[in-house]
Protein backbone atom coordinates (compact mmCIF):
# COMPACT_ATOMS: atom_id res chain seq x y z
CA UNK A 1 0.00 0.00 0.00
CA UNK A 2 1.13 3.56 -0.56
CA UNK A 3 1.48 5.62 2.34
CA UNK A 4 -1.60 7.95 1.08
CA UNK A 5 -3.61 4.72 1.21
CA UNK A 6 -2.55 4.02 4.91
CA UNK A 7 -3.27 7.31 6.11
CA UNK A 8 -6.76 7.63 4.32
CA UNK A 9 -7.58 4.02 5.97
CA UNK A 10 -6.50 5.53 9.37
CA UNK A 11 -8.16 8.64 8.88
CA UNK A 12 -11.61 6.06 8.09
CA UNK A 13 -10.98 3.92 11.44
CA UNK A 14 -9.53 6.55 14.07
CA UNK A 15 -10.70 9.70 13.08
CA UNK A 16 -9.36 13.22 14.50
CA UNK A 17 -6.70 10.96 16.28
CA UNK A 18 -4.62 11.46 13.15
CA UNK A 19 -3.57 15.07 13.64
CA UNK A 20 -1.53 15.76 10.24
CA UNK A 21 -0.27 13.14 7.45
CA UNK A 22 2.32 14.44 4.72
CA UNK A 23 2.34 11.34 2.58
CA UNK A 24 3.77 13.10 -0.86
CA UNK A 25 7.45 14.07 -1.82
CA UNK A 26 10.31 12.08 -1.97
CA UNK A 27 11.73 11.78 1.94
CA UNK A 28 9.75 9.44 4.44
CA UNK A 29 6.47 10.27 4.32
CA UNK A 30 4.92 10.88 7.81
CA UNK A 31 1.67 10.58 10.03
CA UNK A 32 1.32 12.62 13.03
CA UNK A 33 -0.75 10.82 15.61
CA UNK A 34 -2.09 11.95 19.19
CA UNK A 35 0.10 10.54 21.40
CA UNK A 36 -2.94 8.79 23.78
CA UNK A 37 -3.81 6.71 21.06
CA UNK A 38 -0.61 5.43 19.52
CA UNK A 39 -0.92 1.69 20.80
CA UNK A 40 -4.21 1.33 19.49
CA UNK A 41 -3.34 2.46 16.31
CA UNK A 42 -0.18 0.60 16.13
CA UNK A 43 -2.09 -2.70 17.56
CA UNK A 44 -4.25 -2.10 14.09
CA UNK A 45 -1.39 -1.73 12.09
CA UNK A 46 0.13 -4.71 13.49
CA UNK A 47 -2.74 -7.09 12.70
CA UNK A 48 -4.79 -5.45 10.18
CA UNK A 49 -4.35 -7.83 6.60
CA UNK A 50 -2.87 -5.41 4.36
CA UNK A 51 -0.88 -2.97 6.27
CA UNK A 52 0.63 -5.66 8.43
CA UNK A 53 3.71 -3.88 9.97
CA UNK A 54 5.13 -6.80 12.14
CA UNK A 55 8.24 -4.58 12.47
CA UNK A 56 9.29 -1.71 14.20
CA UNK A 57 12.46 -0.45 12.58
CA UNK A 58 13.26 2.34 15.18
CA UNK A 59 12.08 4.24 17.50
CA UNK A 60 13.78 7.46 18.78
CA UNK A 61 13.05 10.47 20.68
CA UNK A 62 13.19 13.86 19.15
CA UNK A 63 13.58 17.65 21.09
CA UNK A 64 12.23 20.13 18.84
CA UNK A 65 13.19 22.99 21.08
CA UNK A 66 10.50 25.77 22.42
CA UNK A 67 9.10 23.07 24.78
CA UNK A 68 8.49 20.41 22.36
CA UNK A 69 9.58 16.66 22.51
CA UNK A 70 8.74 13.87 20.15
CA UNK A 71 8.76 10.20 18.89
CA UNK A 72 9.50 9.41 15.76
CA UNK A 73 8.50 5.34 14.71
CA UNK A 74 9.70 3.92 11.51
CA UNK A 75 7.68 0.49 10.47
CA UNK A 76 8.10 -1.65 8.45
CA UNK A 77 6.51 -5.07 7.14
CA UNK A 78 7.98 -8.15 5.67
CA UNK A 79 4.98 -9.43 3.73
CA UNK A 80 4.19 -5.98 1.96
CA UNK A 81 7.99 -4.56 1.97
CA UNK A 82 5.94 -0.94 3.03
CA UNK A 83 6.98 1.69 5.41
CA UNK A 84 5.65 4.31 7.07
CA UNK A 85 6.48 6.78 9.41
CA UNK A 86 4.60 7.74 12.55
CA UNK A 87 5.24 10.87 14.74
CA UNK A 88 3.90 11.66 17.86
CA UNK A 89 4.15 15.04 19.78
CA UNK A 90 4.41 16.04 23.36
CA UNK A 91 5.35 18.62 25.52
CA UNK A 92 8.21 19.19 27.91
CA UNK A 93 5.64 20.18 31.13
CA UNK A 94 4.20 17.07 30.37
CA UNK A 95 5.92 14.42 28.52
CA UNK A 96 3.88 10.98 28.79
CA UNK A 97 3.09 9.25 25.82
CA UNK A 98 1.50 5.37 25.48
CA UNK A 99 4.31 2.78 25.02
CA UNK A 100 4.04 0.33 22.58
CA UNK A 101 5.97 -2.02 24.28
CA UNK A 102 2.77 -4.88 23.64
CA UNK A 103 2.48 -4.26 20.40
CA UNK A 104 6.14 -5.15 19.59
CA UNK A 105 8.54 -6.04 22.14
CA UNK A 106 11.70 -4.25 20.31
CA UNK A 107 10.19 -1.05 21.76
CA UNK A 108 10.94 -2.47 25.38
CA UNK A 109 15.09 -1.02 24.76
CA UNK A 110 14.03 1.74 22.50
CA UNK A 111 11.64 2.94 25.09
CA UNK A 112 14.01 2.98 27.76
CA UNK A 113 16.76 4.70 25.62
CA UNK A 114 14.11 7.57 24.34
CA UNK A 115 13.45 8.08 28.66
CA UNK A 116 16.82 8.10 29.11
CA UNK A 117 18.25 10.37 27.33
CA UNK A 118 15.43 12.73 26.62
CA UNK A 119 13.16 12.11 29.63
CA UNK A 120 9.72 10.84 27.76
CA UNK A 121 7.32 8.69 30.17
CA UNK A 122 5.91 5.74 28.84
CA UNK A 123 3.12 5.22 30.12
CA UNK A 124 2.30 1.18 30.28
CA UNK A 125 6.19 0.64 30.32
CA UNK A 126 6.93 -2.59 32.73
CA UNK A 127 10.09 -1.57 33.22
CA UNK A 128 10.85 2.15 32.68
CA UNK A 129 14.08 2.99 33.83
CA UNK A 130 18.10 4.31 32.15
CA UNK A 131 19.47 2.11 29.92
CA UNK A 132 22.62 3.66 28.81
CA UNK A 133 23.60 6.12 31.79
CA UNK A 134 24.27 5.23 35.28
CA UNK A 135 21.32 4.90 37.51
CA UNK A 136 21.76 7.80 39.43
CA UNK A 137 22.94 10.43 36.60
CA UNK A 138 20.55 13.86 36.60
CA UNK A 139 19.34 15.03 33.71
CA UNK A 140 18.42 14.21 30.10
CA UNK A 141 21.46 14.81 28.14
CA UNK A 142 19.70 14.81 24.66
CA UNK A 143 17.74 17.64 24.75
CA UNK A 144 18.72 20.82 23.40
CA UNK A 145 19.03 22.49 26.93
CA UNK A 146 21.24 20.28 28.70
CA UNK A 147 24.01 21.41 30.76
CA UNK A 148 27.12 19.22 31.26
CA UNK A 149 28.10 19.02 35.33
CA UNK A 150 30.77 19.44 36.69
CA UNK A 151 31.21 16.80 38.87
CA UNK A 152 29.84 13.30 38.89
CA UNK A 153 30.32 11.10 42.11
CA UNK A 154 33.31 13.17 42.56
CA UNK A 155 34.89 12.85 39.01
CA UNK A 156 35.75 15.96 37.14
CA UNK A 157 33.06 15.77 34.08
CA UNK A 158 34.18 18.40 31.85
CA UNK A 159 37.92 18.49 30.58
CA UNK B 1 71.70 -9.66 29.78
CA UNK B 2 72.11 -12.48 27.55
CA UNK B 3 70.89 -16.28 27.72
CA UNK B 4 71.38 -17.39 31.79
CA UNK B 5 72.57 -20.79 30.46
CA UNK B 6 76.07 -19.11 28.23
CA UNK B 7 76.91 -17.00 31.55
CA UNK B 8 78.12 -20.23 33.96
CA UNK B 9 81.36 -21.95 32.70
CA UNK B 10 82.31 -23.99 35.51
CA UNK B 11 79.40 -23.88 38.69
CA UNK B 12 76.43 -22.56 38.62
CA UNK B 13 76.60 -19.82 41.47
CA UNK B 14 75.79 -16.15 40.19
CA UNK B 15 76.63 -13.07 42.74
CA UNK B 16 73.67 -10.16 42.02
CA UNK B 17 71.76 -7.79 43.70
CA UNK B 18 68.41 -9.23 45.07
CA UNK B 19 66.67 -6.09 43.37
CA UNK B 20 68.56 -6.80 40.02
CA UNK B 21 67.05 -10.78 40.20
CA UNK B 22 63.51 -9.60 41.67
CA UNK B 23 63.23 -7.23 38.88
CA UNK B 24 64.50 -9.31 36.31
CA UNK B 25 61.92 -12.13 37.27
CA UNK B 26 58.72 -9.31 37.91
CA UNK B 27 59.45 -7.57 34.66
CA UNK B 28 60.22 -11.14 32.62
CA UNK B 29 56.38 -12.50 33.38
CA UNK B 30 54.12 -9.20 33.40
CA UNK B 31 50.31 -10.90 33.92
CA UNK B 32 48.23 -8.42 32.62
CA UNK B 33 44.68 -8.33 33.19
CA UNK B 34 43.01 -7.71 30.06
CA UNK B 35 40.28 -4.89 30.13
CA UNK B 36 39.44 -4.29 26.78
CA UNK B 37 36.41 -1.57 26.47
CA UNK B 38 36.27 -0.26 23.07
CA UNK B 39 38.42 -0.34 19.96
CA UNK B 40 41.55 -0.12 21.58
CA UNK B 41 40.77 -3.94 22.55
CA UNK B 42 40.68 -5.13 18.78
CA UNK B 43 44.50 -4.09 18.90
CA UNK B 44 45.24 -5.47 22.61
CA UNK B 45 43.57 -8.68 20.82
CA UNK B 46 45.52 -7.86 17.81
CA UNK B 47 48.98 -7.49 19.77
CA UNK B 48 48.33 -11.24 21.70
CA UNK B 49 47.79 -12.96 18.44
CA UNK B 50 50.44 -14.36 16.27
CA UNK B 51 51.61 -11.74 14.82
CA UNK B 52 52.61 -9.79 16.72
CA UNK B 53 53.04 -11.89 19.65
CA UNK B 54 52.56 -10.67 23.32
CA UNK B 55 53.46 -13.78 24.66
CA UNK B 56 56.73 -13.63 24.04
CA UNK B 57 57.12 -10.93 26.41
CA UNK B 58 56.17 -13.31 29.18
CA UNK B 59 52.60 -11.84 29.50
CA UNK B 60 49.32 -13.66 29.34
CA UNK B 61 45.56 -11.97 29.80
CA UNK B 62 43.89 -13.14 32.96
CA UNK B 63 40.33 -12.66 33.82
CA UNK B 64 40.93 -11.43 37.21
CA UNK B 65 42.49 -8.53 38.97
CA UNK B 66 43.69 -10.95 41.98
CA UNK B 67 46.08 -12.50 39.54
CA UNK B 68 47.50 -9.97 37.54
CA UNK B 69 50.40 -7.54 37.63
CA UNK B 70 49.85 -4.73 34.95
CA UNK B 71 45.91 -3.82 34.00
CA UNK B 72 45.72 -2.85 30.26
CA UNK B 73 43.19 -0.21 30.24
CA UNK B 74 42.42 -0.10 26.44
CA UNK B 75 39.31 1.97 25.06
CA UNK B 76 36.59 4.67 26.08
CA UNK B 77 36.40 4.75 29.90
CA UNK B 78 32.33 6.29 30.76
CA UNK B 79 31.68 7.54 34.07
CA UNK B 80 29.45 4.71 34.34
CA UNK B 81 32.81 2.02 33.86
CA UNK B 82 34.89 4.82 36.21
CA UNK B 83 33.40 3.31 39.63
CA UNK B 84 34.28 -0.57 38.47
CA UNK B 85 37.95 0.78 37.59
CA UNK B 86 38.34 1.78 40.92
CA UNK B 87 37.12 -1.40 42.53
CA UNK B 88 39.16 -3.56 40.25
CA UNK B 89 42.44 -1.57 40.46
CA UNK B 90 41.86 -1.75 44.36
CA UNK B 91 41.42 -5.32 44.02
CA UNK B 92 44.99 -5.42 42.55
CA UNK B 93 47.35 -6.30 44.67
CA UNK B 94 51.03 -4.42 44.46
CA UNK B 95 53.39 -4.34 42.70
CA UNK B 96 50.70 -3.52 40.14
CA UNK B 97 50.99 -1.02 37.49
CA UNK B 98 48.75 0.31 35.15
CA UNK B 99 49.30 1.35 31.14
CA UNK B 100 46.56 3.63 29.29
CA UNK B 101 46.16 2.72 25.62
CA UNK B 102 45.12 4.89 23.36
CA UNK B 103 43.94 8.20 23.50
CA UNK B 104 40.51 7.82 25.32
CA UNK B 105 41.95 6.31 28.59
CA UNK B 106 45.06 8.90 27.84
CA UNK B 107 42.95 12.08 27.75
CA UNK B 108 39.27 11.21 26.62
CA UNK B 109 40.04 11.14 23.21
CA UNK B 110 37.60 12.20 20.61
CA UNK B 111 35.17 12.97 23.00
CA UNK B 112 36.72 15.75 24.88
CA UNK B 113 34.73 18.39 23.83
CA UNK B 114 31.15 17.54 23.92
CA UNK B 115 31.85 13.71 26.01
CA UNK B 116 29.24 14.25 28.82
CA UNK B 117 29.79 10.80 29.73
CA UNK B 118 33.05 9.96 28.95
CA UNK B 119 36.27 9.93 31.66
CA UNK B 120 38.66 12.25 30.29
CA UNK B 121 41.40 9.93 31.23
CA UNK B 122 41.74 7.22 33.24
CA UNK B 123 44.38 8.81 35.46
CA UNK B 124 41.27 10.43 36.92
CA UNK B 125 40.13 7.84 38.98
CA UNK B 126 43.91 5.60 39.03
CA UNK B 127 47.61 6.04 38.68
CA UNK B 128 48.54 4.97 35.34
CA UNK B 129 52.15 4.04 34.69
CA UNK B 130 52.92 4.32 31.11
CA UNK B 131 50.68 6.01 28.26
CA UNK B 132 50.53 4.62 25.10
CA UNK B 133 48.86 7.25 22.65
CA UNK B 134 47.07 6.22 19.23
CA UNK B 135 43.69 6.00 17.82
CA UNK B 136 43.93 3.29 18.26
CA UNK B 137 47.73 2.43 18.55
CA UNK B 138 49.31 0.06 16.66
CA UNK B 139 50.57 -3.29 18.13
CA UNK B 140 54.15 -2.23 17.86
CA UNK B 141 53.39 1.04 19.79
CA UNK B 142 51.58 -1.09 22.71
CA UNK B 143 54.44 -3.36 23.06
CA UNK B 144 56.71 -0.50 23.09
CA UNK B 145 54.51 0.62 25.87
CA UNK B 146 54.94 -2.37 27.43
CA UNK B 147 58.35 -2.23 27.34
CA UNK B 148 58.63 0.72 28.75
CA UNK B 149 56.93 -0.56 31.83
CA UNK B 150 59.42 -3.35 31.50
CA UNK B 151 62.32 -0.59 32.08
CA UNK B 152 60.31 1.03 35.10
CA UNK B 153 60.17 -2.42 36.79
CA UNK B 154 64.15 -2.92 35.74
CA UNK B 155 64.79 0.50 37.77
CA UNK B 156 62.65 0.18 40.73
CA UNK B 157 63.88 -1.25 44.34
CA UNK B 158 61.70 -3.35 46.11
CA UNK B 159 64.22 -4.36 48.88
CA UNK B 160 64.79 -0.54 50.20
CA UNK B 161 61.24 0.40 51.81
CA UNK B 162 58.85 3.08 49.57
CA UNK B 163 58.78 6.45 50.89
CA UNK B 164 55.06 7.01 51.98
Amino acid sequence: MIPQEISDKLKNKFGDAILESKTDGVIDPFIKVAPGKIEEIALFLRDSEDTLFDSLMCLSGIDYTKGKLGVVYHLHSMKWNHKIVLKVDVSVEDPHCQSVQSVWKTANWHEREAYDLFGIIFDGHPDLRRILLPDDWEGHPLRKDYQVPEYYNGMKVPY
Amino acid sequence: MGLLDQKFENGNVIITSMDYLLNWARLSSIWGMQFGLACCAIEMMATGASHYDFDRFGTFFRGTPRQSDVMIVAGTVTLKMASRIKTLFDQMSEPRYVISMGSCSNCGGPYWEHGYHVLKGVDRVIPVDVYVPGCPPRPEALMEGLMKLQEKIRAESLAKKKSA
